[in-house]
């Protein structure tokens, strides 16, 4: 059926077309003769083919611009009184014996438009005749293509100011005058086609009017060219004639339109005096107007035109612009009930964009945006609207993009009141926004107070929030997240100790509440953040006096104690582990023994009791050994006890090889190459004996377990040792040891030859090449190589 | 009729004249073009009677007789003269030879126009008569026109009309005079009170109503001759249309009120609304049509 109905339009068109070209060939001979009769004939009876109903706008449109080029051949004609010998006058009355109206139509304004030219008549006269008459035809849309076709014509006649039509005085009204009434009469027309014909087909009507929509509005756009439309005169008689227009026309469409095309047409400064006019009209549309959108257009070019130059400021402060918008959008939303949440909230987010850009200064008008945004939200359901969610972030972000300043917007008080009311995702997507912004902009937030208001807002991030379903999270946004909550607490910072303890306490409050996956990732920069401090303090260790002061390093490792607990509670042992040796060995420069003692005991424990994994061992002993020797703040008790218990723990490591690593890892920990560091040559020798022992029962398992031997690397690795402790001058290595390793390891490759290994052959050869080196140096060092017999 | 004189071969050839004939306005009668006086002129000319071939006429007398008459095609044949002058050219005689006359009626009196309907006929005639005693009488007629011009109107009042259908569509129309010339231009405007039906178009018509005879006898033909398109699609309450509808394209004449006790002619404008169901709602009112002397 649908089909059939394109089809025959299609055939009617073509019809039609037929008919213009058919009449038009013989309106050519016509006019090459000088017949004026023949020409007026055939001229009438190719309009008569605009009369057809059966088409839709867009075939129309067709049909009509064929005819619109043939018209100007005649107009041409018409111009050539030479030619057909009748005054343009007569011509003028001549027209209008035409039987059928709209070619008559037609043809009166082609030859009102040559009238015009001929100037024997006032352009005002023969434009008011011409849209008078034009009211006898009342089909939609005969009647606005009719009506386009006089404002096509007329459009560079019309008697502006400084136009060659331009009358002794006024003429501009009149000028005015005619284009506002075709306007007010296509407007007319073209509602009135949204009420004909059967209700079924209002989709199709609509989309058939939206068509159209062009054809109304150019009509203020030709006002808009309008030289002499000054600012007094568009806001005494343009704009409310046109207003009134379209309020009363009560057709959502046509509202929508024309208040989109009164703003996009007429320039910013006009918008901005007459404001109150304009906006005065929103309230009065219909409820099914898209005024949001309108009032948003409105409200970005305003802005636009704010930001294009700062000598016009002062105008929007003159005329109040901002009350006058947020005042206009009360009302909007006030009248309209059924608007949805994102429509208001869209609203706000244009208001707020133009407060931004107009008023940078007046943060009062951002939270007073804000404000009525959150009255808003309050008065409806949770928000399941994504679009009206999208349309929060971006009044959120708005602040914040333009001030690049979090710490501006955490002066908002109604900005959290706002994150509220998002759902917990998009709270999030928000809290993202915002710590981005931070990171950009490199903002230091130095307040406690900030910091609880900043996280109050990112505090999504921070907690699990009620009824969240965990296993939706995606596991690598929820990384990103918490890694920029990370990032974020480095960003918080204050020079003054006190002060940075607090927020150190805040954050720690905040972050503690995070549950087992969080704290992971935020534990890490919170402890170095108060580690920070910790140094910081510990370079200005003489000023702090006595008990009163709040922020000793004593009391943040006990804060830090009690982190690192939680965090061993999650439980994350290993990196509790990493942590409590960082606390360590800010104890060890700090000189505090007993609370490094603290911290290493602290460490065993959780080694002892959380870490299970033999490879997360061998990580974990290692780094126990090299925080361990580093230390220096030990007395010789505690030095042995936790010297010895790692030793005894590296010894006990599940595989052969990273025992024997272990353990003469270990050798160091009696060996520190310091001034005043301890240098226990003999226990370094039982360490490394050890180790070859471990070694040596490695190889025996690997031939038991492969049938042949396995790689000599660990005593390549025990032989870099020996050297090394050779080196430092430990008196328990001599040469003939090394010697004997070396004659060692060379059997233990002649056994393995089955099997090369090239990397520890390459291994032991570099370290071979350094004995070389070592001996032909000379010197002391040089001698001492001289001992090992190759 | 032509190749009937032919046949019997006419004595005389008789021409008529003008006096003013070559300046005088001419006017398209009904198949040639004749001269065109109105009433209190002046009528002279000339008649010439030829013999042929030297044949000599016998007559008993000349006469030239000017005749306005009435014709009615219903009732063929039966002319009614209400306008009859006599000129005796000649007494009784014979005619040698080319012989010219002078003739005059001298303002005569010529109340009724020329009118050719669709039932009567109106015309004005000189005929001039050679009597015979034998052969019967040589009769030749030369037709002329007549017009007469009024002079405007001093009360002319515009036609203003409040009409419907209840319920259904309520129009005020105007039309700005009662009396219009014949070139003259209807202004108006069609204002509309109430719209409940689906209007397609409306067309203003000028309608002609030519009645003739009188009592039981009376014929009435009415004929459209103008059909002029004012409105095109469907108007919403509030509307209000114009008209302008130029006279002067139509073949008008002025309006006749009982010529002679024999015809009228009467004219009316006719407002017509077309429905979308081709239905017709329609208003007739009369208007007068004068003629206007050209200015």
């Amino acid at each position: 059926m649908m089909l059939n109905g394109a089809e025959d339009e299609e055939k009617w068109l073509a019809e039609g077309i037929a008919g213009i070209q058919h009449n038009a060939f013989y309106m050519h001979r016509a006019l090459d003769s000088n017949n004026l009769r023949e020409a007026l004939k055939y001229s009438a009876q190719m309009l008569s083919e605009l009369r057809t109903s059966k088409l839709s706008p867009h075939k129309y449109y067709d049909l009509y611009m064929r005819a619109f080029d043939e018209l100007r051949k005649l107009e041409i004609f018409f111009k050539d009184e030479g030619k057909h010998g009748v005054s343009v006058v007569d011509l003028y009355e001549l027209v209008q014996h035409a039987g059928n109206i709209l070619p008559r139509l037609y043809l009166l304004c082609t030859v009102g438009s040559v009238y015009i030219k001929s100037k024997e008549a006032p352009a005002k006269e023969v434009l008011k005749d011409l849209v008078e008459m034009c009211r006898g035809v009342q089909h939609p849309l005969r009647g606005l293509f009719l009506r386009s076709y006089l404002a096509q014509v007329s459009r560079d006649k019309l008697p502006d100011i400084g136009s060659e039509y331009e009358g002794d005085a006024d003429t501009v009204m009149d000028a005015v005058e005619f284009v506002l009434q075709n306007f007010t009469e296509m407007n007319k027309l073209w509602v009135r086609m949204q009420h004909q014909g059967p209700g079924r087909l209002r989709e199709k009507r609509e989309k058939e009017r939206n068509e159209l929509r062009d054809l109304v509005g150019k009509n203020l756009h030709v006002l808009s060219q309008i030289e002499g439309v000054d600012l007094e005169m568009y806001k005494e008689t343009v704009l409310p004639r046109v207003l009134e227009q379209v309020v009363n026309c009560k057709d959502d469409l046509s509202q929508y339109y024309l208040m989109d095309c009164i703003i996009q047409v007429f320039p910013d400064e006009y918008h901005l005096q007459t404001l109150e006019t304009l906006l005065g009209a929103c309230p009065q549309l219909q409820p099914t107007v898209d005024i949001k959108t309108v009032l948003s257009r409105l409200m970005d070019r305003l802005s636009n035109y704010a930001a294009s130059s700062a000598d016009v400021l002062p105008e929007f402060l003159q005329v109040e612009a901002f009350a006058k918008l947020s005042n206009a959008i009360g009302k909007v939303i006030e009248a309209q009930v059924d608007m949805p949440a994102v429509g208001a909230i869209t609203l706000y987010v244009s208001l707020l964009t133009f407060t931004l850009r107009v008023h940078p200064d007046r943060l009062d008008y951002v939270d007073l945006v804000l404000g009525a945004c959150v009255k808003k939200l309050s008065s409806i359901p949770k928000l399941d609207d994504s679009r009206a969610t999208k349309q929060v972030v971006a009044l959120l972000s708005a602040p914040l993009e333009k001030y690049n300043d979090i710490v501006t917007a955490l002066t908002l008080s109604n900005y959290p009141r706002v994150m509220d009311h998002l759902d917990n995702g998009t709270n999030k997507v928000m809290a993202m926004v915002i710590i981005q912004s931070i990171m950009k902009n490199n903002t230091c937030i130095s307040t406690v107070d900030k910091v609880e208001v900043l996280f109050e807002l990112i505090k999504g991030l921070i907690k699990d929030t009620d009824g969240a379903d965990v296993d939706e999270l995606d596991e690598e946004d929820f990384k990103d997240e918490q890694n920029a909550v990370a990032r974020l607490i480095h960003m918080l910072y204050n020079n003054e100790p006190e002060e940075m303890l607090k927020i150190i306490c805040t954050v720690r409050k905040h972050t503690m509440a995070g549950g087992p996956k969080r704290l992971p990732f935020t534990v890490p920069s919170l402890v170095f953040s108060a580690l920070r401090l910790i140094r910081q303090l510990q370079g200005q260790e003489g000023d702090i006096v006595g008990e009163e002061v709040p922020a000793t390093p004593k009391k943040i490792f006990q804060l830090l104690n009690q982190i690192i607990e939680d965090l061993s509670n999650v439980p994350s042992p290993e990196l509790a582990l990493r942590l409590s040796l960082q606390c360590a060995e800010a104890a060890n420069d700090c000189d505090l023994e007993h609370v490094a003692y603290e911290f290493f005991t602290q460490a065993f424990v959780l080694y002892e009791e959380e870490i299970a994994d033999s490879k997360a061992q061998v990580t974990a002993i290692h780094l126990i050994i090299g925080t361990l020797q580093r230390m220096n703040v030990f007395g010789v008790e505690n030095r042995d006890t936790l010297t010895h218990k790692a030793t005894g723990y590296s010894a006990r490591l599940l595989k052969k090889p990273d025992q024997c690593r272990a353990v003469y890892a270990c050798s160091h920990l009696f060996w520190v190459d310091d001034q005043d560091g301890i240098k226990d040559g003999e226990r370094v020798l039982l360490c490394l004996k050890r180790a070859l022992r471990i070694a040596n029962a490695a190889q025996q398992m690997a031939n038991v377990a492969r049938g042949s031997s396995g790689p000599v690397t660990l005593f390549v690795e025990i032989l870099n040792k020996y050297l090394y402790f050779f080196e430092k001058g430990n008196q328990q290595i001599t040469g003939a040891a090394i010697q004997g390793l070396i004659e060692l390891i060379n059997t233990e490759k002649q056994n393995d030859s089955a099997t090369p290994d090239s990397a520890s052959d390459a291994f032991l050869a570099s370290t071979m090449r350094y004995i070389q080196f070592q001996r032909q140096k000379g010197g002391i060092m040089g001698e001492k190589f001289e001992s090992i017999k190759l | 009729m032509n190749f009937l004189i032919g046949a019997f071969k006419p004595a005389c050839n008789i021409s008529i004249t003008f006096s003013d004939g070559k300046s005088r306005k001419q006017e398209n009668g009904q198949t040639v073009m004749v001269p065109l006086f109105q009433s209190q002129e002046n009528i002279a000319g000339k008649i010439s009677i030829e013999p042929f071939q030297g044949k000599k006429i016998e007559h008993n007398g000349v006469k030239v007789e000017l005749l306005g008459q009435i014709e009615m095609y219903f009732d063929r044949g039966n002319f009614y003269d209400f306008t009859s002058l006599v000129r005796e050219l000649d007494v009784p005689g014979d005619i040698y030879e080319r012989k010219t006359y002078p003739f005059e009626f001298s303002t005569v009196e010529m109340p009724y126009e020329t009118y050719n309907g669709v039932n009567v006929r109106l015309r004005y005639v000189l005929k001039v008569t050679v009597s015979r005693n034998y052969g019967g009488s040589i009769v030749e007629y030369q037709d002329f026109m007549v017009r007469n011009y009024s002079p405007a109107p001093s009360i002319n009042n515009s036609i203003k009309m409040e009409v419907g259908i209840e319920d259904c569509l309520h129009i005020e129309f105007e039309y700005n005079k009662s009396k219009y010339h014949l070139k003259d231009v209807i202004i108006g405007k069609i204002y509309f009170l109430l719209v409940r039906i689906k209007i397609k178009n409306m067309d203003l018509e000028i309608r002609r109503r030519e009645s003739t005879g009188s009592g039981a006898n009376t014929h009435v033909e009415t004929e459209t001759l103008a059909k002029f398109e004012l409105m095109d699609g469907a108007p919403v309450r509030g509307e209000s249309i114009p008209i302008r509808l130029f006279l002067s394209p139509y073949e008008l004449t002025p309006t006749h009120r009982n010529i002679n006790n024999k015809f009228s002619v009467k004219y009316y404008l006719n407002l017509v609304l077309v429905d979308e169901e081709d239905r017709r709602y329609f208003k007739q009112q009369e208007i007068t049509i004068y003629r206007l002397q050209d200015s």
